[in-house]
């Protein structure tokens, strides 16, 4: 059930686009061949993906570290609870949401009003990073937020004993022990990101344009089935790629420890 | 609904009655002025009513549409009157409703594809030619041929007409000096002026590169790779300087983000009826003429109940109440014959015969060319 839909896809890659569109069987490596004509898409994405990532880990990070080392227990289950409940409504509703906050009448007008000058943040690839922090954010958090919860408390003793200054301690201690996590998190938001669709059409006004945009132009507007599958067989590659380098990268970087945990 | 008739005078009515006599007005002037068109068509459609009751048809119908198009009240008295509750599906393009379409298993029982699609439905085979006894209230006299002819293919009709319309700009006058935009030409090189970042276009190529086509004077419907070539240039030269590229263009041109948006009929009316300063304009190079049709899918779950429905919305007191809600003219004459001499004026819902004779309708290639498919994402990934 799990690998049937991957070989539809892999078998239209090789076909062709019926007459009035869809797919009609043919075996030609064509569609490979006309990758380039969307290169620009595959080139945003590989550009904004590890953008998301990255801002997403810098915010994440230091919120993790309050709610697992900083926060009083009655506060961290609050907290915690706060960093979820965004997930239990509907991404599409959340980017309307944002639709309005980032729209001229939202905080434009505040800038505006400030004497800051006028400024257009909705439809701007700014904009669809806000989306993608956002949306992403717990998916980062918690891998973290697990590890540093896990983290012995007396390794941080020993070290502010043995006279460490606690920025030290930070960066030798805390900051290696939760890279498991960080490196979880990662993953799991690059990998979504790579296949994003929704918040670029939402927040980027159909002027940023992830393969996913361009996956869903190919199956409902296009109707170019054959090329379509051949971009998402492209796309699973590409990431194929990537995991793996990470994987090696995350590997060597943790000198062989295999407590390091990628999934 | 202020577009209904007032009561009309005994005096008045006579006047009208002697004009109608004499010839000087047509008989869709008097059944429109006195309100008798509006009466005969309730009293039939009653005893239509009736007869509708009697066969159970159901408790649901599905039904795949476009954004505000439907009044939700119809629905409601339909459930009523027949116990079939309308499942309605909005879709944002006609490319979108063929793919459904084809990779089957949609659970449609009624559809409104657009004069264009439908030669390709029925090279498909995905619809069915309409039972026509079942839909008693298509009158086929009465329905403009130049709207309701793309229904009717090889002799048989497929798709019965639900409106029509056409496809211009709306601009927001009070950024503009309080002057509408009139051609494709100001469209085009007002967005990358002084509107820039104010515009948007439709996430749909036929419409977009057919307008961009339309700046250099070619056809809406060219597939020739030259013209294309310069379509594309524009575009490529225009995507700095727009604000979105989407077909849901109401909430920005509402909030003053959009100055200027590629639009259609029923969208300009209903902007233009909320905030008079945006107005409704066709380009004087012309550009795109369409009408929306009914038609059932093969294999629909719901069949009966899907005849029904249309049966029921083609009922002109309810398509007239339809009319009014979307904003769309309707090719029903006997509908027209009820509407106020105001609203048949009205500029925006039939735009000046000149302007008119300038639109193209959409052709089936238009829609499927792989070329135009392939500028759009190019136009898009940009």
């Amino acid at each position: 059930m799990l690998v049937l839909p991957l070989i539809v896809v892999f078998v239209f890659s090789f076909g062709e686009r019926g007459p009035a569109g869809g797919y009609a069987p043919a075996f030609s490596f064509d569609n490979f061949l006309n990758l380039g004509a969307r290169w620009a898409a595959f080139k945003n994405t590989m550009v904004l993906a590890p953008i998301g990532t990255l801002a997403c880990l810098l915010i994440a990070y230091p919120l993790a570290y309050f709610l697992a080392v900083r926060a009083s227990p009655k506060w961290q289950t609050m907290l915690l609870i706060l960093v979820i409940v965004p997930f239990w409504t509907s991404i599409l509703i959340r980017s309307y949401a944002w639709i309005f906050l980032l729209g001229g009448k939202g905080l434009p007008s505040l800038i505006a009003a400030m004497g800051l000058g006028h400024i257009q943040l909705i439809n701007t690839p700014f904009a669809v990073l806000v989306g993608i922090v956002y949306g992403y954010l717990p998916l980062m958090v918690f891998p973290i937020y697990v590890s540093l919860e896990r983290l012995d408390k007396r390794l941080l003793e020993a070290a502010s004993d043995l006279g460490a200054p606690p920025m030290n301690t930070f960066l030798t201690v805390t900051l290696p022990l939760s890279m498991p996590g960080v490196a979880t998190g990662c993953m799991l938001v690059f990998i979504l990101l790579m296949g994003e669709f929704l918040i670029p059409a939402m927040l980027g006004g159909g002027k940023v344009f992830f393969v996913g945009n361009a996956l869903v132009d190919l199956f409902v507007q296009s109707r170019n089935w054959a090329f379509g599958s051949a971009v998402a067989v492209a796309l699973v590659l590409v990431m194929l790629i990537t995991v793996t380098a990470y994987m090696r990268f995350t590997r060597r970087w943790a000198g062989g420890r295999d407590d390091i945990s990628l999934m | 609904m202020t577009d209904r008739n007032d009561f009309i005078s005994r005096e008045k009515f006579m006047q009208e009655l002697m004009r109608y006599k004499k010839g000087s007005v047509s008989r869709r002037h008097f059944l429109g002025v006195t309100g008798l068109g509006l009466a005969t068509s309730v009293l039939g459609a009653t005893l239509g009513r009736q007869a509708m009751a009697q066969t159970n048809i159901g408790d649901r119908v599905v039904l795949a549409s476009w954004p505000n198009y439907h009044d939700p009240a119809d629905f409601d008295s339909f459930k009523a009157l027949t116990g079939a509750a309308v499942d309605l599906n909005v879709f944002g393009s006609n490319e979108e409703m063929l793919a459904k379409l084809q990779a089957g298993g949609t659970g449609w029982d009624v559809f409104v594809p657009t004069n264009y699609t439908i030669s390709t439905y029925v090279e498909l085979g995905l619809i069915e030619p309409l039972d026509m006894s079942l839909i008693p209230n298509y009158d086929p006299a009465s329905f403009d041929p130049r709207f309701a002819g793309p229904g009717t293919v090889d002799g048989k009709i497929y798709a019965v007409s639900k409106d029509w319309g056409t496809t211009g700009m709306a601009t927001n006058t009070a950024n503009n000096g309080g002057k509408a935009l009139t051609s494709w030409k100001e469209f085009w090189d007002m967005t990358q002026a002084e509107f820039s970042g104010r515009t948007t276009v439709h996430d749909y190529q036929l419409t977009t590169i057919g307008n961009a086509l339309k700046y250099f004077g070619y056809s809406f419907n060219s597939i020739d790779p030259k013209e294309l070539a310069d379509a594309e240039k524009l575009l490529l030269a225009v995507k700095p300087h727009l604000f979105a590229i989407t077909s849901d263009y109401q909430p920005a041109m509402r909030n003053g983000d959009a100055w200027l948006a590629m639009c259609w009929t029923g969208d300009g009316k209903q902007l233009n009826r909320d905030m008079p300063e945006i107005e409704y304009t066709l380009g004087k190079e012309g550009g795109e003429i369409w009408s929306d049709f009914y038609a059932v899918p093969v294999g629909a779950p719901h069949r009966e109940a899907a005849y029904a429905l249309i049966n029921y919305l083609l009922d002109p007191a309810i398509n007239m109440k339809e009319t009014l809600f979307h904003g769309q003219p309707v090719a029903d004459a006997r509908v027209n014959a009820m509407l106020t001499p105001e609203r048949l004026a009205d500029p925006i819902l039939y735009p000046a015969a000149d302007l008119l004779s300038a639109l193209e309708f959409g052709a089936a290639q238009t829609l499927t060319n792989p070329d135009r498919a392939e500028l759009m994402a190019r136009f898009k990934s940009a």
